[in-house]
């Protein structure tokens, strides 16, 4: 491992931890010296990889985004159906949900709950453009060859990862009575059949 | 004494026409002065010299053919003479052929009339005619709807001092084509920050993103030279209708063709993804100064 990869892989692990103390403490609860803490560094070798508490916050909404991105970029570069697709989109997010439950919450809790923190350069779509146009395109695509209805982006996708985040939010309160995994077709199922080209 | 130089013979053929091209060519200021350059054999609105009965008689000379109109090769006749054997007559003589307007390039607006038959002397939309090979060596092609009085003097003259004209794979000059519609509108802030204009004539806003604007894919210098030396459709407020391109005309052409709000054709060259990156991310900001008229009157 070189110089520069050593210091991604440092820079990960230090987003990676954050998103767990995060998730377990609450994202104001959390200081640098708890992060720097568990690390095992010091709060000075912290600095030279995030300059605030708040540049941290919104680099790892990016991360987060862009993890998520990727996997759905693997979807909409298939042939897949639109049902097909939907499918296989929810269970991305819900085995992300399952296996990094940090990273959905981080987004669920932190992010939209601390718009104070992402204000200045992460307005809008800014730090989620990796995940939000990868949606984007498997919409258009899907439109395109006449599958889904056209209609505004935003009650599409609303729909969709409102839903889908709603679902996550329940898994997270302790509510949902079976495992997420279980609802992946009934939900898959009823977002294809609220977005589907009426007959 | 010393001799005359040659003067190009220049023969405007009009196959089916709506003589848009013929129209468009007689509002460029210098038009007169131009055609000093050639000896005018015959042309649909000028005095020439030859009638069109010596026309039809296939005999007159041609150096240079400006086809106008769409092609059929049979069933169009001009007082009994197939028009396709005309065209061919001289085609086959001329040193330079010039297609003017979309008809006569890729089959246009005419060819929705009969798809299977008419289209282009040398393109059939995008696919090369029967005719191509015969007469790709000397082709050039001007499509527009019309073709822009001052795209077909550049031809013209250019030709007229034996220069030769860099053309691309349809044989669309590149100094005139090379551009899209969409460099030098007045509007590419708007353009560059996703702002909409809300209605047509406005001096605020773009129209690709609503109203229907094809610039950014469409061919064309009418932002860069200038319609009657003064404007251009996206400047005054109405949307490219691509009219420039094989595939024209197309339908809904006030209205941007959208999946789930994206834009169903994106800026020429550009991969979707990538475009829809940089929407998601310029749209995040707002900028005021775009939120206000330009001219704010009291």
């Amino acid at each position: 491992m070189n110089m520069s990869e050593k210091k991604a892989f440092k820079r990960e692990s230090i987003m990676q931890t954050a998103l767990e103390l995060f998730s377990l403490n609450g994202f104001h609860k959390t200081t640098i010296p708890d992060i720097a803490k568990k690390l095992h560094i010091s709060v000075g070798s912290f600095y030279n990889y995030f300059t605030s508490k708040d540049f941290l916050a919104q680099e790892i909404i990016k991360y987060t985004s862009e993890a998520l991105g990727e996997k759905i970029r693997v979807v909409n570069m298939t042939d897949a159906s639109a049902q097909d697709k939907i499918q296989q989109i929810v269970t991305i997010y819900f085995t992300m949900a399952e296996e990094k439950p940090e990273m959905i919450d981080y987004f669920l809790r932190v992010y939209l709950s601390n718009r104070e923190v992402f204000s200045e350069n992460c307005e809008g779509m800014v730090c989620v453009a990796g995940f939000i146009t990868e949606i984007m395109i498997f919409f258009d695509d899907c439109v395109e060859s006449g599958e889904l209805r056209n209609q505004d982006f935003f009650s599409a996708f609303g729909l969709f990862m409102g839903y889908l985040g709603g679902m996550v939010f329940l898994k997270g309160e302790g509510v949902l009575p079976k495992d997420i995994e279980l609802y992946i077709d009934d939900i898959s199922r009823n977002i294809y059949c609220a977005l589907k080209v009426q007959e | 004494m010393q001799n005359k130089p040659y003067k190009p013979k220049l023969l405007w053929l009009q196959s089916i026409t709506c003589n848009g091209n013929t129209h468009s060519f007689l509002n460029h200021p210098d038009l007169f002065s131009i055609l000093e350059n050639f000896e005018l054999i015959h042309h649909p609105t000028l005095d020439s010299e030859y009638t069109m009965a010596d026309v039809l008689s296939k005999n007159v000379p041609c150096d240079i053919l400006i086809l106008e109109g769409s092609v059929i090769e049979n069933g169009f006749k001009k007082a009994g003479v197939e028009v396709s054997s005309l065209i061919h007559a001289y085609a086959g003589k001329a040193k330079h052929i010039i297609s003017v307007g979309t008809c006569a390039t890729f089959g246009g607006i005419f060819k929705q009339n009969n798809p299977e038959e008419i289209s282009g002397l040398c393109f059939d939309l995008e696919e090369k005619t029967q005719h191509y090979e015969k007469y790709a060596s000397k082709l050039i092609s001007l499509p527009g709807c019309p073709v822009h009085p001052r795209w077909l003097s550049f031809v013209l003259l250019m030709l007229a001092k034996n220069k030769s004209i860099d053309i691309d794979s349809l044989h669309r000059p590149k100094e005139l084509y090379g551009y899209t519609v969409h460099n030098g509108c007045t509007r590419n802030e708007y353009f560059e920050w996703k702002i909409d204009t809300k209605n047509f004539g406005h001096k605020e806003g773009c129209l690709f993103y609503e109203q229907g604007c094809q610039g950014p894919y469409t061919r064309g210098s009418c932002n860069k030279i200038l319609w009657n030396d003064t404007s251009s459709k996206t400047r005054v407020g109405t949307p490219c209708f691509g009219c420039t391109e094989p595939n024209f005309p197309q339908q809904s052409l006030f209205t941007t063709k959208t999946n789930m709000g994206i834009p169903a054709k994106i800026p020429l060259g550009i991969s979707k993804r990538a475009y829809l990156t940089l929407t998601g991310v310029t749209k995040s900001f707002k900028i005021k100064r775009f939120s206000k008229d330009l001219l704010e009157y009291d």
